[in-house]
């Protein structure tokens, strides 16, 4: 096919149109009236195209873009599960599309119960008391989750706990987060195989620490197998546990958060529960919290009364709002729909299988790429590079080089705890045959990178666009068709 | 054992346990203390098939009312081309990942940019994001923008005729950040100007951001607002409708530093209040503050054109507790949503939608005040799609009586203040319809 690079801006001509509305029904231009100081001086420049002209664009766009549908995406701690189609089909009920979010409780009954039902299936998933659907993504459920923990210390006049511990291996999210919700970050070491050394954790404990932030597995794949005394040193010492969700998924069927003794926790509802990442987004971060902690949660709140109607309500003890509405409601919608098409009975394997495709490939892979931690991991594990160090070739060249293969690359230099991370997350939708695939082609890139590194540094070769130049790119921005004009002319 | 999204055969774990090294399932978890190992099923409902998953989410959507809408408030019923649904539903779009890989990733980061390059033209300004959550949490975002530019002011002034919903998530931000947020009153249902003077005068203010429309639908005058807040070196920030923003005066020309807002308006369904989006558009000098993804144009190393994420050394991934956000995603397909929305109505259609929702409102307006029952809350006020009328009667009954009969009422502000919205999609017969319902 011929290489497609036009933008929706170069097919523009003018008077071309790509929609049609009904015809005025009202005779005046009630515009012309408003004081001309308040109307736009400039027209904007916006495309003017046929329907099929956006048809076809749009399509070979699509042409140009790598999904779950294409092939496996082995990017660790993303979770990029197979996508159910019936999610889609279930968001797209006009039932639900059409309802506006300040119509009142009584018109909207149905969406209610999916934000309700949701909210308690999560909650029995996660051992906690109660969530909140409103966040709209993972790094905005943790903002959310840490507003929840600074307003149970001041509610409870505690006021001197600003502080809150992460663990160097986190999610750089998780300090970013902390520091949006006015907390000042407290690193705790990591041991060498990635889990929170508690003798370094101890001294940092005092009456100044709101919680600690984390995840478990932890960013190295590695179940945290101290929980249990780290939750009770944090509890004495006045401070919450806080959960970071991204790797949930390993733990379904087989361990809950709230068992463990967090407090709070958020859920990547597009990483564990099947909803699609849309290319960045819309995502949803679902934020659950221990009983006692439910008034904190944001407004607006779904309940259900003891005659089973569900009430939309405003609690006065509430941390305030985080969203407009009530979320990303459609986001909601397909991660129901998911869980129960798997239902109680096959929930609860997503866990082990994603645990064991993980140790499948892990164990696979290991004689060509330098494993730093041995033993059984969770649902990802990370390499620190190829094991041959002597033929130059790096983990950004690994992972260009799988581009040409057809495969995602994996999420690389992160943790930072190795030099050349390569984490890899295989989750549990793949089955034997697709891993299989990619072994023999990670396995053919460890051979080309001793016999032919060249091939491999010079990655990718096949692709529709190669290497490109990002330093020019970030050195003269061009962010707008408008820039990208004047510069052509 | 094997479900339809669990393709793992009972050969298949063996082979795969054997190769690991351990006899079963349970060995893979022996590393979590047994006090905390799950050991019974959630207490949830059966799997269903797919054909009882369709029958139980209908019967759930049948249990809401679809009603004919007049209200806004912050979410309108907008017309949203058949096009976009069939393209939004191209898995190569809506299964892929971020474009952090952007060999494999032109799709995405070429509609990011015309989305930019849209928002840009829109608001006027020199550059866009990528998108952020909704209007309200770019709203506050600007907000930690203008402290993080100003230095040493911590001051951030919002009018009250901003949506309450967006007003209320920007002091949640504020109040957890140690950001004073101070409201500008308002007065006859527009800014109070010579109360922002009065609050400038302290010098400690970093920006303001004012609305347009505003909360009541009115179109405020910000005239000579740009040069008083520059010269406290403040910055003006504006929230704006974008789809307004085809007939009206934008956030560039009124002086603006920063433009921020609601995308939903750009042909986005309802949807219960989410998913949307979030716009955040900037002069230049203040591009390495904005928050969220940016995608640029490059080449590659062959000289084709193609498109990179950017400037990331703002971002949270790279600046950890140092970043001046959290935001590490943006509403990617909401993003092309409103790309594609806007393509299609094009430079005609954008001012056409306006100038049809215009004149519902209007006539609508004018008939409610015929009527002598319902009287102007902000006489002589121009307004564009949405507007205010005051009524002695109980705001709460009406709409009730209109859910009744089919039709959402508009938001009750109080007082007898109700907020009605019409758009395009709106027709002659059900505006009369509802002046029948809402005078009878």
């Amino acid at each position: 096919m011929k290489y497609y690079d036009k933008l929706i801006f170069e097919l523009s001509r003018e008077g071309r149109k790509g929609y049609e509305l009904p015809a005025n029904e009202f005779t005046s231009n009630s515009i012309d009236a408003i004081p001309a100081n308040l109307l736009r001086q400039e027209p904007a420049d916006l495309p003017e195209v046929s329907e099929l002209d956006v048809v076809r664009h749009y399509t070979n766009l699509s042409n140009k873009n790598f999904g779950v549908d294409t092939g496996f995406y082995p990017l660790g701690s993303c979770t990029m599960k197979y996508n159910p189609k019936i999610n889609e089909e279930v968001a797209a009920l006009p039932q639900f599309g059409g309802l506006h979010p300040m119509q009142t409780e009584e018109t909207v009954q149905g969406a209610l119960e999916v934000y309700y039902n949701l909210q308690r299936a999560l909650s029995e998933i996660a051992g906690l008391g109660e969530f909140t659907l409103n966040p709209y993504a993972g790094a905005h459920g943790e903002l959310t989750g840490l507003m929840v923990m600074r307003s149970y210390h001041e509610q409870r006049g505690d006021t001197k706990r600003r502080k809150v511990i992460v663990p160097n291996s986190a999610h750089g999210t998780n300090p970013a987060s902390a520091m949006v919700a006015g907390l000042e970050v407290v690193e705790v070491k990591s041991k060498p195989n990635g889990s929170i050394d508690v003798e370094d954790l101890k001294p940092l404990l005092n009456d100044e620490i709101a919680g600690i932030m984390m995840t478990n597995p932890n960013t190295l794949g590695m179940f945290e197998t101290e929980i249990l005394e780290i939750a009770k040193l944090v509890h004495e010492a006045g401070g919450l546990l806080y959960y970071d969700g991204a790797n949930l998924n390993p733990l379904l069927g087989k361990a809950r958060p709230g068992d463990m003794g967090f407090d709070i926790m958020h859920i990547n509802l597009h990483k564990t529960f099947s909803t699609p990442h849309g290319g960045g987004g819309p995502g949803s971060g679902p934020v659950g919290v221990r009983k006692g902690l439910e008034h904190l949660l944001p407004n607006p709140r779904v309940t259900k009364d003891a005659e089973g109607v569900f009430h939309v309500e405003t609690g006065a003890d509430s941390l305030g709002s985080i969203s407009a509405f009530f979320g990303n409601f459609g986001v909601m919608l397909r991660a129901y729909a998911y869980i129960l098409t798997l239902g109680k009975e096959n929930l609860k394997m997503v866990g082990p299988m994603a645990t064991l495709n993980a140790n499948y490939i892990k164990e696979n892979l290991k004689d060509d790429y330098l494993l730093p931690i041995d033993g059984v991991c969770k649902h990802e594990f990370v390499f620190d590079g190829l094991k041959d160090k002597s033929t130059g070739v790096t983990t950004l060249n690994v992972a260009k080089r799988l581009l040409d293969y057809g495969f995602h690359a994996p999420t690389i230099y992160f943790p930072l705890l190795f030099h050349e991370s390569m984490m890899i997350e295989p989750t549990e939708t793949e089955s034997i045959e697709t891993l299989d695939e990619f072994i023999e082609v990670m396995h053919k890139v460890a051979k080309e990178a001793r016999e032919t590194p060249d091939d491999v540094k010079n990655a990718p070769l096949t692709t529709l666009v190669r290497k490109l130049d990002e330093t020019t790119a970030a050195k003269h921005p061009i962010l707008n068709y408008r820039t990208l004009k004047a510069q052509q002319a | 054992m094997s479900n339809k999204f669990i393709p793992h055969t009972q050969a298949d774990i063996e082979r795969m346990l054997a190769k690991v090294g351990v006899s079963s399932i349970d060995d893979l978890y022996a590393d979590i203390p047994a006090e905390v190992i799950f050991n019974r099923d959630y207490n949830i409902p059966s799997a269903m098939s797919e054909i009882e998953i369709r029958k139980y989410f209908n019967e759930l959507g049948n249990k809401n009312e679809t009603l004919t809408v007049f209200a806004g408030s912050g979410a309108y019923d907008h017309y949203s081309p058949s096009v976009i649904s069939h393209l939004l539903t191209r898995s190569e779009f809506y299964t892929a990942y971020t474009p952090y890989q952007p060999e494999i990733s032109q799709g995405t980061l070429q509609y990011i940019f015309e989305y930019q390059s849209i928002i840009s033209e829109l608001t006027g300004m020199e550059c866009a994001n990528a998108s952020m959550y909704d209007g309200s949490t770019a709203a506050a975002e600007v907000a930690f923008m203008m402290v993080a530019s100003a230095r040493k002011k911590n001051r951030v002034l919002v009018s009250a005729t901003l949506l309450p919903r967006v007003l209320e998530v920007v002091k949640t931000y504020a109040k957890f950040h140690g950001i004073d947020i101070t409201e500008i009153p308002e007065k006859e249902g527009v800014t109070d100007l010579a109360a922002l003077d009065t609050l400038l005068e302290a010098g400690d203010v970093a920006g303001a951001i004012l609305p347009t429309p505003n909360r009541y639908g009115i179109i405020e005058d910000y005239s000579g607002v740009a040069d008083k807040l520059h010269a406290a070196k403040a910055l003006l920030g504006i929230y704006a409708d974008p789809s307004a923003l085809a007939v009206l005066r934008s956030p560039k020309e009124w002086g603006a530093d920063i433009a921020c807002g609601e995308g939903q308006t750009l042909g986005m369904p309802l949807s219960f209040g989410g998913p949307y989006l979030g716009f955040i558009a900037c002069s230049q000098a203040q591009l390495r503050k904005m928050p969220g993804r940016v995608v640029g144009a490059t080449t590659d190393a062959d000289g084709k054109r193609a498109f990179v994420l950017t400037l990331q050394a703002r971002e949270q991934h790279i600046r950890r507790e140092k970043a001046t956000s959290n935001i590490c995603s943006n509403q990617s397909l909401m993003a092309l949503y409103a790309t594609i929305y806007v393509a299609l109505m094009g430079k005609e259609g954008m001012k056409e939608v306006n100038i049809k929702a215009t004149a519902g409102a209007h006539y609508l307006f004018d008939k409610l005040i015929e009527s002598g029952k319902y009287e102007p809350a902000f006489p002589g006020k121009p307004f564009l799609k949405e507007f205010v009328v005051k009524t002695a009667g109980n705001v709460a009954e009406l709409n009730k009586h209109l859910a009744a009969n089919g039709f959402m009422g508009g938001v009750d502000l109080g007082d007898g203040k109700i907020c009605l919205a019409v758009t395009e999609k709106r027709t002659k017969a059900e505006i009369d319809r509802l002046i029948t319902l809402m005078t009878e």
